[in-house]
């Protein structure tokens, strides 16, 4: 190792130490901005080091450098463009293709080094092809099944489980040809057979995201965030660069343990969702309600009387709130009740909205302070003394028959919202949540159903109740 | 086993020990953001996207070389753009609570009136 490549090896270090600060300062609300300044130090110190060492190497032909920056400065624009123009709502859909594309590169960095090696007959074999086979695999299941779950939360593709019939047939095939294949590339150097492992894993990915319900989306994106870090790890390898196996390793740990949580939170181990969806079992059968209950459809002035009255509020969002773009609303009438010394908190199920913590970025969004954000655990023994629940679009989560075995959601940690004094649940239709099943709420002689898109309804009832308090 | 392929090896276990350490005790509230960073930290493939270039000279390699550069760099740019949009957010509301962001979430319970 000569002065220059310890030079650059020294700056990929810094770089690494760049990226762990700064996941370690996202522990907390207060340095996370800071920790993504300092990764994204990181992240420049690594790109200049490269150029560097690109320059330095001299053997970058002009075509080279022209697809190189061409190909960089398109992908940055398409980056940047998408990133400052998506809805907070569509934040998941936007991690996932910038899953796709992350595994999809490290994919391509193996499947190039792999034709350099065997063009040159030389050193294909042995370890280097291992690392080569794990990133093409794993970069090539993420690829296609990043922009599968993409397209379902977008609905570009249903929400709900597709199952194809003889999938697991399939799947199996899939495996046994990609794993063949790479087996025979362990003794013999074949470009062919390299392809192979590409396409068929690349319609694993397909076919390994289709069953799963939107509902498991989120689990499924954390979990291929994970894939591409250890893609990237891979390719990192493969190419004998520490800057790739050091960012890639902390991806790929830190967004296991991610994923770990989410499955933990809804109560479902990973071999659970990655098996199949919600519904899909024989679980709708006994979710059933009886299909005469009585349901209580209620108007703006009395839910108005109901909340102005209250002495406790808690608002329950769900994705029907971010969807309908009601945060802002929402935030409104929460002010205008704490200004009649009403006490408002938000309880925030681990999974509202589309990712956990997705729905506290969309109340930041509309400036809530998070003081009055309310975790699970900590806001369920308060409902029992609240005197109106409030629940905006949120459906599977309140449940209560998660708390009964033999349902499509049992043993799902729910919000008890059931124990308030009176609940009004703001909801479009009667339609069901992403589990598939009726809510037992919604029958509770304690509930009034407000059918109305969340944010109209939210302004009808902000207006009512200026009107009754004057 | 060349001495390369362990030291390799070696960063790469103690990176994967320090991924599980660094994160463990993130609240809920910054799940999204945390893997929305994350996300952005394996836009580093870009490193090896042009690296790619050091090597091609022939019409394949250019083509792996540009679309590898522009879905790194699409990622790269985008993550952390995208994480520095969230964490804004989170920021900027309540300022009067200024002294209160170096306590956890949860212990903002005496706000309330």
């Amino acid at each position: 190792m000569n002065t220059f490549t310890t030079d650059i090896q020294l700056a990929y270090v810094l770089a690494a130490a760049c990226f762990v600060v700064g996941l370690h300062l996202m522990n907390s609300p207060a340095t996370a901005r800071r920790g993504n300044q300092v990764s994204t130090a990181g992240m420049i110190i690594a790109m200049i080091a490269t150029l560097v060492l690109l320059i330095h190497q001299g053997t970058v032909t002009a075509a080279g450098w022209t697809v190189l920056i061409v190909g960089a400065l398109l992908g940055s624009a398409v980056g940047l463009w998408s990133a400052r123009t998506v809805q907070m709502t569509a934040m998941p859909q936007l991690v996932s293709m910038f899953n796709a594309v992350g595994g999809g590169a490290a994919a391509l960095v193996a499947v190039n080094d792999y034709i350099e090696m065997e063009s040159a007959r030389s050193g294909v074999l042995g370890t280097t092809t291992v690392f080569t086979l794990l990133d093409v695999l794993i970069g090539s299941v993420t690829f296609t099944g990043s922009i599968i779950a993409a397209g379902k939360l977008q609905g570009l593709i249903t929400g709900s489980p597709v199952m194809i019939k003889g999938g697991r047939a399939i799947n199996l095939a899939l495996i046994v040809v990609a794993l063949g294949s790479a087996a025979f590339m362990l003794t013999t150097a074949s470009l062919p057979a390299l392809l192979i492992v590409v396409l068929a894993s690349l319609a694993f990915g397909v076919l390994m995201v289709l069953p799963i319900g939107g509902a498991d989306m989120p689990v499924v994106i954390s979990l291929l965030n994970a894939f591409t870090g250890t893609a990237v790890a891979m390719a990192g390898f493969v190419i004998n660069n520490w800057a790739l196996i050091v960012a890639g390793a902390l991806v790929g740990a830190s967004g296991g343990i991610l994923t770990k949580l989410m499955a933990d939170a809804m109560n479902r181990s990973l071999g659970n969702i990655m098996l199949g969806g919600f519904g899909t079992g024989d679980a709708v059968v006994a979710a059933a309600v009886s299909g005469d209950a009585q349901i209580r459809s209620i108007a703006a002035d009395d839910a108005a009387i109901q909340l102005a009255y209250a002495s406790k509020v808690i608002i329950v969002p769900g994705y029907g709130l971010a969807a309908a773009q009601a945060q802002h609303g929402v935030a409104e009438l929460a002010a205008l009740l704490e200004s009649r010394g009403i006490e408002v908190s938000y309880a925030i199920h681990p999974v509202a909205g589309r990712m956990p913590g997705h729905m506290n970025v969309l109340l930041a969004e509309a400036n809530v302070p998070y003081p009055q954000l309310k975790e699970m655990e900590e806001i369920n023994p308060e409902f029992s003394r609240a005197d109106v629940a409030l629940v905006i679009g949120a459906n599977d989560v309140t449940n209560p028959a998660a708390r009964r075995p033999g349902t499509a959601i049992s043993g799902m940690p729910i919000l008890d919202v059931d124990q308030a004094k009176s609940i009004i649940v703001v909801k479009r239709s009667m339609g069901h949540g992403y589990a598939g099943i009726d809510n037992e709420l919604y029958t509770n002689p304690k509930t009034s159903m407000y059918f109305a898109d969340a944010k109209k309804a939210v302004a009808e009832m902000t207006a009512a109740v200026k009107t009754l308090v004057g | 086993m060349s001495t390369a392929l362990v030291t390799d090896l070696t960063i790469f276990v103690l990176a994967l020990l320090v991924g599980i350490e660094v994160i463990g005790k993130v609240p809920a509230t910054l799940h999204t953001p945390l893997m929305s960073a994350a996300n952005s930290i394996h836009g580093i493939v870009l490193v090896g996207a042009l690296l790619i270039g050091v090597t091609a000279h022939t019409v394949v390699g250019y083509i792996l070389a540009f679309v590898a550069a522009f879905f790194a760099a699409a990622n790269v740019v985008g993550g952390y753009v995208v994480t520095g949009r969230m964490l804004k957010m989170f920021r900027r509301k309540a300022p009067v609570q200024a002294a209160e962001r170096g306590v956890p979430v949860q212990a903002g319970s005496e706000h309330r009136s």
